[in-house]
């Protein structure tokens, strides 16, 4: 059993995003860090001071933890936004800025 | 006041569905102006659409009360009497100066446009957030809130990891637990700090909730089913990893709240699930100068803040779970609707709603001293353990501004550490920091409920922010 038999959820075909230019699939209807957390990967944050890595901890848009840059926009709140077709998602370090 | 009456509701959860479904049945067009894509808030919270589950009542817990409340609303939207501004993220709310309200809200993709909400009353509904005291190595990924694990679930059908242990204290780990185990996680142990017993020894107040016990009795058999270990009157004392969790240590608790010698042993696992309860989301009451009682919002029993026009219900009232907050938010609809219609309301019309509020308002007294997190739990955080997450701030860092710098408030700890500086704005480390030094908790004053793009500030007409 895994949630989507659970729900009996017979979502659309996956599509294609890119996480740090590897290809990674993704169902429509899904966050940024449920499509993450399905292709198995947690952290996609380093932290500022000591370079840390992070990924999704509130889960509902408090903590911000899960910070990350979707098609070059960084800040983005991995659990919140949607994830779309084509989606080119890098792991944040630092601000996320350029001059980091 | 001319035409129609209009309510804005703040949250979609259970507490501003009952709120709007009462308003909008008694004449007043109602805004419902929520975050997510769909109603429900966290207790509810749906698939997306887009995953098409057809049974997402696998997940759920009182299905039948949602579907009553989905239902409602839907015939509310149908007829007219209600919007339901979906995806928008109140930032904040302000008195104008006819006496109106006005709301606040972001939506877009890039939550970047600015929306303004006018209304004769608001009903704040807006919720409440997960805890969590610091321990060695919860910072490292694949420790993430109970409360998370569960919303990840219900909300995009996934799981965090395969092997997972949910710890911490309070009522949500059960539903957390058995959630996970459902839905293909092995949970290798429920680890609670308090001893769910304790309560049974507050017999009066549970003989008056039967249904408590049968919720509780009903957990147990899952538990069972699941072959979930229960571990009470245990903590996680650490969480190992260097780039990903990899294992916890647990250990058993004595009657002080202290680790007993002797009892720690590790178990594996990629996913910790840990939760210390719930505190009230007061941003937008603060803002609007609503007083509060500790850290919730004070109503009276028609669930009016003291701010003329404001109502709250649920969680942001105090901690009580969905159905105080259905009770809550019931109440408030109809003394709205009854006060914007200029007449008083009368209480004896929402008297099994006002007996059910009372039962649980005194239920989750008596739970929140059982579910308290162990008092022991500050000793065990040791000075390097990072506390403010956003910031980086350790717990040394913090007990030194206490201790050599002579800080008596958070307010003071933040200015000299920055911890509760950064991007959540202390919504994270300020019950740690206040347990590290002493100081009292206190709500944290913030002007706005979340970020808001400076261009969306410049563009609000001119003669907002003018208070009456």
């Amino acid at each position: 059993m895994n949630p989507l038999e659970l729900a009996d959820a017979r979502p659309g075909p996956a599509f294609t995003v890119t996480f740090d230019g590897r290809a990674v699939d993704a169902l429509p209807g899904q966050t940024v860090a449920a499509a993450l957390w399905t292709a198995g990967v947690t952290a996609w944050r380093s932290t500022r001071g000591s370079g840390r890595p992070r990924g999704v901890f509130c889960g509902i848009g408090v903590c911000f933890d899960c910070l990350v840059t979707v098609n070059g926009v960084p800040n983005q709140r991995a659990c919140l936004v949607p994830v779309r077709p084509g989606d080119v998602i890098r792991a944040q370090e630092g601000t996320g800025g350029t001059n980091d | 006041m001319t035409g129609q009456p209009r309510l804005a509701v703040v949250g979609a959860g259970p507490a501003g569905l009952a709120g709007a479904l009462a308003a909008a049945a008694r004449g007043v067009h109602v805004t419902l102006i929520d975050a997510a894509d769909q109603a429900g808030g966290q207790f509810f919270r749906q698939p997306a659409t887009a995953l098409r589950a057809r049974r997402p009542q696998a997940l759920h817990h009182q299905w039948r009360a949602w579907q009553r409340l989905r239902d409602g609303l839907e015939r509310h939207v149908t007829e007219g009497r209600t919007e339901h501004l979906a995806g928008h993220h109140v930032w904040c709310a302000e008195r104008g100066s006819a006496g109106s309200l006005m709301v606040h809200a972001l939506r877009g993709a890039a939550q970047d446009e600015g929306v303004a909400v006018r209304a004769d009353a608001v009903l704040l509904a807006t919720g409440g957030y997960e805890q969590v005291l610091p321990f060695p190595g919860w910072t490292l990924p694949g420790v993430v809130t109970a409360g998370g694990a569960q919303a990840m679930l219900k909300g995009g059908l996934v799981l965090p990891g395969r092997t997972v242990v949910v710890a911490g204290t309070g009522p949500l780990l059960l539903p957390v637990a058995t959630g996970l185990a459902a839905a293909g996680a092995r949970v290798a142990a429920l680890v609670e700090s308090a001893d769910p017993r304790e309560l049974l020894r507050r017999a009066p107040v549970l003989a008056s909730q039967p249904g408590k016990l049968a919720e509780g009795a009903w957990y147990a058999g899952l538990l069972l089913r699941h072959r979930v270990r229960t571990l009470a009157r245990h903590t996680v004392v650490e969480a190992h990893g260097t780039d990903r969790l990899e294992g916890v240590t647990v250990a058993a608790l004595d009657r002080g709240g202290r680790v007993r010698p002797g009892t720690a042993r590790r178990i594996d696992c990629d996913t910790l699930a840990v939760g210390h309860g719930m505190l009230p989301h007061t941003d937008l009451a603060e803002t609007l100068g609503c007083t509060l009682a500790g850290m919730a919002v004070r109503v009276d029993g028609e669930q009016r803040t003291d701010v003329p026009g404001v109502w709250a219900a649920g969680e942001s009232t105090g901690i009580g779970g969905a159905a105080l907050a259905l009770a809550e938010g019931h109440i408030a609809g109809r003394s709205i609707a009854a006060r914007l219609h200029g007449t008083e309301p009368d209480p004896r019309g929402w008297a099994p709603a006002a007996r059910t509020r009372a039962r649980l308002r005194t239920f989750f007294a008596a739970a929140d001293s059982v579910y308290a997190p162990p008092a022991g739990w500050a000793d065990r955080v040791g000075d390097d353990t990072v506390v403010c997450r956003c910031e980086e701030v350790t717990a040394g860092e913090i007990r030194g501004a206490v201790g050599s710098l002579g800080a008596g408030d958070l307010r003071t700890v933040k200015l000299l550490t920055r911890a509760g500086m950064g991007w959540c704005q202390g919504r994270v480390c300020a019950p740690a920091v206040a347990g590290l030094t002493g100081c009292p908790l206190n709500p944290g004053r913030r002007p706005f409920a979340r970020p808001v793009p400076l261009g969306v500030l410049a563009a609000l007409p001119v003669d907002h922010g003018e208070k009456d």
